[in-house]
């Protein structure tokens, strides 16, 4: 099962940490807000990942299932935020 | 148990349209429960406990597609939400927060009692006993007739579900399905961060069916007459009539049923041909895209014929603009609606969106000495694109980028400092209240 990066653009306040950390799947927009390539992330890439997920101050990053669309990962995202 | 499905009627199905607007009377008045009655005989759908299978497969035979903008099967979602398992409640989504759009405020006000039937059907086919209608602020008119026809079947004791109607801020945003659960649950007019979607987790929790007006008016009309009359207009992929508000250079501008599929001609014609000669027209509305005239003289009005195009039938809004205004001019004002309407949560759409505004502002006014086209421009529009919560930003990125490819000589013009519009620009793009945020 791989995983891939989701942003919940409502809660990102563009803090950055994600690109600087994690700039394989995660650049920046001109107002610094993250643009992130949805390819879903190979094994050696997964523990920059989860540090860019963890660093992120307002709790808009995460790691979702790659073959879940934006449907299937409702649970992920729910005990992500608790 | 399931709910019964008995089509029987009064009067013979019509079969060619008008059909949702069939039963309309000549004087403006709101058809009455009686008349209603006299028209299409009883409905022959009563909710029970439990989902209605055999009324959600007559959806899926019907093919009926939401009429507000998603094109999504209404069929599909029926099934969804009464697979939640949990008692669902139905969403009658009259917001219609297009500025140009007057179709669902129509239906509202002439046909409220086939609305209401819509509504009944939905509820009985995934087993919801309440049902919630939202109307626009803005839309008194349609808010008193369908208040009329509510409390009429409440004394009446015609039914079986609980209505309750709702008003909502008239703001853009405001019929985004999650915005519309957001503003019922108590919270304000702004779309959520979906998983999880209404269907779901809706009003207060609740599984949530959100059903355009049109698309529970032809839910009355096919629990009725069944999925194959339903089938007798359109394509096979997009059946049955639309509601079309047809506005701009056109010399009689206003709401028209048309069999889909219909040539953008033939639309013409039915509203008394254009008033004068046309550039571009607006096709899908505010979420639409702009279509060079030249290129629309052969279309059907069908998503299939419009998406190489780059457009969509969407909100079912066509302006035609006149050649005698500017291209630009009504871009970058509609850029500056847009953008003024976010919802003001994602940092992309309100930065994004206010920073293509402000240059396209400049583009379309600015002084000789400082007018310039910003080279960011394409770059912003191709950013913004799917980068919000909800569709937003996506849909006035799309519009904004073809209103540049579509006048892209009027664009060269206005960076070299003329403009070559004499008409008064006539979009409406004035409903944008801030204070309602």
């Amino acid at each position: 099962m791989t995983d891939r990066l989701r942003v919940n653009p409502i809660a990102c306040e563009a803090h950055g940490l994600c690109a600087e950390l994690f700039p394989e799947r995660v650049s920046l927009d001109d107002w610094g807000y993250p643009i992130i390539d949805p390819q879903s992330i190979p094994r050696e890439l997964q523990v920059h990942a989860r540090r860019a997920v963890d660093a992120c101050p307002t709790l808009a990053l995460a790691l979702v299932q790659a073959d879940a669309g934006d449907r299937g990962d409702a649970r992920q995202w729910r005990s992500r935020q608790r | 148990m399931s709910a019964q499905v008995a089509p029987r009627s009064a009067q013979p199905p019509p079969h060619d349209i008008p059909r949702l607007m069939a039963g309309a009377r000549g004087d403006g008045k709101p058809v009455s429960l009686s008349e209603h009655l006299d028209r299409y005989g009883d409905l022959g759908v009563r909710p029970a406990r439990g989902a209605s299978p055999d009324l959600i497969a007559l959806v899926e035979a019907s093919g009926l597609q939401g009429r507000g903008g998603g094109a999504f099967p209404a069929g599909r979602k029926l099934r969804a939400v009464a697979q939640m398992n949990r008692r669902p409640l139905v969403l009658v989504n009259g917001a219609e927060g297009e500025p140009m759009s007057g179709k669902d405020k129509v239906l509202m006000r002439y046909m409220p009692h086939l609305v209401l039937d819509g509504a009944v059907v939905a509820a009985a086919a995934v087993g919801a006993r309440e049902v919630v209608v939202v109307v626009g602020d803005d839309a008194a008119g349609s808010f008193a007739a369908m208040q009329a026809a509510i409390d009429e079947r409440a004394r009446r004791r015609h039914g079986g579900v609980s209505f309750r109607l709702a008003s909502i801020p008239a703001r853009f945003v405001a019929g985004e399905e999650t915005a519309l659960v957001n503003w019922l649950s108590g919270g304000s007019v702004k779309p959520l961060f979906t998983p999880p979607r209404p269907f779901e987790r809706g009003v207060s929790g609740s599984p949530t069916l959100v059903q355009n007006v049109e698309t529970v008016a032809n839910l009355a009309l096919i629990a009725r007459f069944g999925a194959d009359w339903f089938r007798a207009l359109g394509t096979i992929e997009e059946p049955g009539s639309a509601l079309v508000t047809f506005a701009g250079a056109v010399a009689q501008p206003g709401v028209y049923e048309i069999p889909l599929g219909l040539s953008l001609t033939g639309l013409i014609a039915r509203a008394g041909g254009l008033s004068r000669p046309v550039s571009a027209f607006l096709i899908g509305g505010y979420f639409g895209a702009w279509v060079a005239a030249e290129d629309t003289s052969s279309i059907r009005l069908l998503d299939s014929e419009l998406r190489p195009l780059g457009a969509s039938l969407g909100g079912r809004v066509i302006f035609a603009l006149p050649q005698s205004v500017c291209g630009i001019v009504e871009t970058a004002r509609l850029s500056r609606y847009l953008a003024d309407e976010s919802a003001g949560q994602c940092g992309p759409c309100v930065r994004g969106l206010d920073a293509v505004a402000t240059a396209l502002q400049e583009l379309a006014w600015g002084k000789r000495n400082t007018r310039h086209d910003d080279a960011r421009l394409d770059r912003w529009l191709a950013q913004i694109d799917g980068r919000g919560a909800c569709r937003h930003p996506d849909g006035a990125a799309r519009l904004i980028a073809s209103g540049l490819r579509v006048f892209a000589a009027e664009r060269a013009r206005h960076a070299a400092g003329s403009c070559g519009g004499t008409g008064k620009p006539l979009l409406p793009v004035h409903a944008a209240r801030k204070s309602k945020r």
